[in-house]
């Protein structure tokens, strides 16, 4: 920085920012997924086929508006480990809902799976904030019990796609000029996410509280409310996430979403937000979804055994938190050199 | 006097008590649960559990957490199935399956202290990628023809009584695991690293390889339990004790290890499994579903960490109070 500043003020500009896109986390993740599906589209051209994009991007979608809130959480040096079971939860009480009152518009529908999933974080918010348990405990035991709740209150029974009304079905499945809804939707959290978190004030925040807890609360940010706010987001996000998974499959048991959690949370750490919080952006949290769900397909267009998308998911966050340790390591040093000069 | 009074009043002696009071509450109200052949049930379902739970005290002592142990369980399963179906005799089997696990645990304490990399972190990506190896190496299939000597040693008893064999197995290994970690100085290494890693590391302790030799014994039991989970059920699959590492946790928790680290026993530990599987045991004898039950394995593991902090900010308050009050009287 020091030697930057006594270059011209113009050529810094440009300069800096072409350098700052050129080290972007997110940067790697474009390179990764549009090397993919080169490699994917060269071997099978129909992978580049609309339908196949199509359902590329409404199997992502799901994913990323899970991966959004999911990110906001983890900024805040925090996790939640309950998405998966708050989608269960959601999904299934949208679809007993929608298949018991079958004249209710769709955006009943919505609210009612974001309401669910807003309470779920609202539980997991207030035991992390004052009961001065940490998240990872307590997401893990709401992991359980929202599980289990739902097993408890769907009793081995399913809801199916001829039981739901005709407009919920075609959400799933239908758009606006070619656009599908979900995918309106993913874009729309996604962006709106991102915009909270790199502009305004309670994002700034956010970031502050994962970089350092204490110096936030000295500062005197609103913690509490702010932190509140995050699982609140994350419950949310996971329970409008629920409808859109009832849309999308129709059929919906008391095991919707086992085992998401890991896929948001690969997403969210393949994405480039660290999980010690205070760094990442949603939009690349989003793209990592992206890129998980582009390896699922093309594993299935390459004719590769698809059990080999679980390890590689593994192998990513590992790759992943590696290369943000290094990246740490590397700010460290300059950081030191910088002081030795001075 | 205080000493004795601090005892009674720590939440190891609390869980312990509790358990007891469960069992034996359990035993007269509950049909069949104090059936000898239910004890032999119940300790074969005690015994992943409480293996795992051995090594997962220790790292959690420490201050870290191994979430990959039901993965690595899995893929020790998965390629003793593999390995047997490839003409392997059992005999070579098992310790070859024991040396995958420690490997497997030796790959987790490298990226955790060789990298520096939190082993939360670490462990959520080695959950997803041992389970994805388990199921490359067998599919979802599975391999179930083990000889009959040895399933039947697992699910057997001691001269055909209520005693099973495996039992001798938990009581050894916890009585290893228990030594070593209350009276070797190598135990109260492992609370000085959880209390304070970096203080402990000036004092001379070596806290980057003691940690990396708890991952790869952590692993190496896995691989024990795995090839054990797989004799039991005369099934070698790559689902097999998938999200076993919640109620190991959960377990160990509630046994009054504190998550931050440097806090915790091992008879705590061993009420903890004791009493997440009577109560477990005891319910589905009541005909509570098997998901239903994941409801109190996630209470408890919630209040395990809520109750101790709520009982501390209430102890906290009165001292204050007390303090004040104190004051107040100087003052006047």
């Amino acid at each position: 920085m020091t030697q930057l500043a006594e270059r011209p003020a113009v050529a810094t500009a440009t300069e800096s920012k072409a350098r700052t896109f050129l080290k972007t986390r997110e940067l790697g993740i474009v390179l990764a997924l549009a090397a993919l599906i080169l490699y994917t589209a060269i071997n099978n051209p129909r992978f580049l086929s609309g339908q196949s994009i199509r359902d590329n991007l409404l199997n992502t979608a799901i994913l990323a508006v899970m991966a959004a809130g999911q990110a906001v959480v983890v900024i805040t040096r925090n996790i939640d480990l309950s998405v998966g079971s708050v989608l269960g939860i959601s999904a299934f009480a949208v679809a007993t809902l929608m298949s018991d009152h079958q004249g209710l518009p769709m955006i009943v529908a919505i609210v009612v799976g974001i309401a669910v999933g807003a309470a779920c974080g609202l539980l997991n918010g207030v035991l992390v904030r004052y009961g001065r348990v940490p998240a990872l405990v307590v997401t893990l035991g709401t992991l359980y019990i929202f599980r289990g709740i739902t097993y408890q209150w769907a009793g081995g029974s399913q809801v199916n796609a001829d039981e739901l009304p005709r407009h919920f079905n075609s959400f799933g499945t239908g758009g606006i000029l070619g656009v599908p809804w979900l995918v309106l939707i993913a874009v729309v959290v996604v962006g709106g996410v991102s915009l909270m978190m790199r502009n305004y004030r309670v994002g700034r925040e956010l970031y502050a509280m994962g970089s350092s807890p204490q110096a936030a609360e000295l500062a005197g940010i609103k913690v509490t409310r702010n932190l509140l706010g995050a699982f609140l987001l994350s419950g949310s996000l996971a329970g409008l996430a629920g409808v859109l998974f009832a849309t999308r499959f129709g059929t919906v048991d008391a095991s919707a979403g086992t085992g998401y959690e890991l896929n948001v949370v690969a997403a969210v750490v393949v994405g480039g937000v660290a999980v010690f919080g205070g760094s990442g952006t949603v939009w690349g949290a989003g793209l990592g979804a992206l890129l998980l769900t582009v390896i699922s397909s093309a594993l299935a267009v390459l004719d590769i055994n698809q059990f080999w998308q679980q390890a590689i998911v593994g192998a990513l966050i590992i790759l992943a938190i590696c290369a943000d340790r290094l990246v740490a390591v590397r700010i460290a040093r300059s950081l030191r050199k910088r002081d030795t000069h001075v | 006097m205080s000493e004795l009074r601090r005892r009674l009043a720590s939440w190891d002696t609390a869980i312990i008590g509790l358990t007891v009071i469960v069992l034996f509450v359990a035993s007269f109200s509950v049909d069949n649960f104090g059936t000898s052949r239910n004890f032999t049930f119940m300790v074969l379902d005690l015994l992943p559990i409480i293996l795992v739970a051995l090594p997962m005290t220790f790292i959690i002592v420490t201050g870290e957490i191994d979430l990959s142990v039901a993965s690595i369980l899995g893929l020790t399963s998965s390629l003793m199935g593999w390995f047997w179906n490839h003409g392997l005799t059992i005999e070579s089997i098992i310790p070859l399956c024991i040396v995958i696990g420690a490997v497997a645990g030796l790959i987790n304490g490298f990226l955790i202290t060789g990298l520096g990399l939190p082993s939360l972190a670490v462990t959520i990506g080695t959950l997803a990628l041992y389970r994805g190896l388990a199921f490359v190496v067998l599919g979802d299939g599975a391999v179930a023809d083990f000889p009959f000597s040895y399933t039947n040693w697992v699910t057997g008893t001691i001269g055909g009584g209520p005693v099973p064999n495996v039992l001798i197995l938990i009581v050894v290994l916890a009585l290893i695991f228990g030594v070593i970690l209350h009276a070797t100085p190598y135990g109260r290494s492992l609370y000085a690293i959880g209390a304070n890693a970096q203080a402990a590391h000036f004092s001379g302790i070596r806290v980057a390889r003691t940690k990396f030799w708890l991952y790869v014994a952590s692993g190496a039991v896995c691989g024990l339990v795995g090839v054990l989970w797989t004799l039991r059920y005369s099934s070698a699959r790559a689902d097999n004790g998938s999200g076993l590492e919640l109620a190991v946790v959960a377990a160990v928790l509630l046994g009054g290890v504190s998550i931050f680290g440097g806090k915790g026993s091992l008879p705590g530990v061993l009420a903890g499994v004791v009493l997440l599987t009577a109560l477990q045991n005891a319910l589905r004898l009541e005909d509570v579903s098997g998901q239903a039950l994941n409801i109190v394995t996630g209470v408890l593991l919630v209040l395990s960490v809520l109750l101790p902090n709520i009982v501390n900010g209430i102890r906290g308050s009165w001292q204050r109070r007390k303090v004040r009050q104190a004051a107040a009287l100087e003052v006047r």
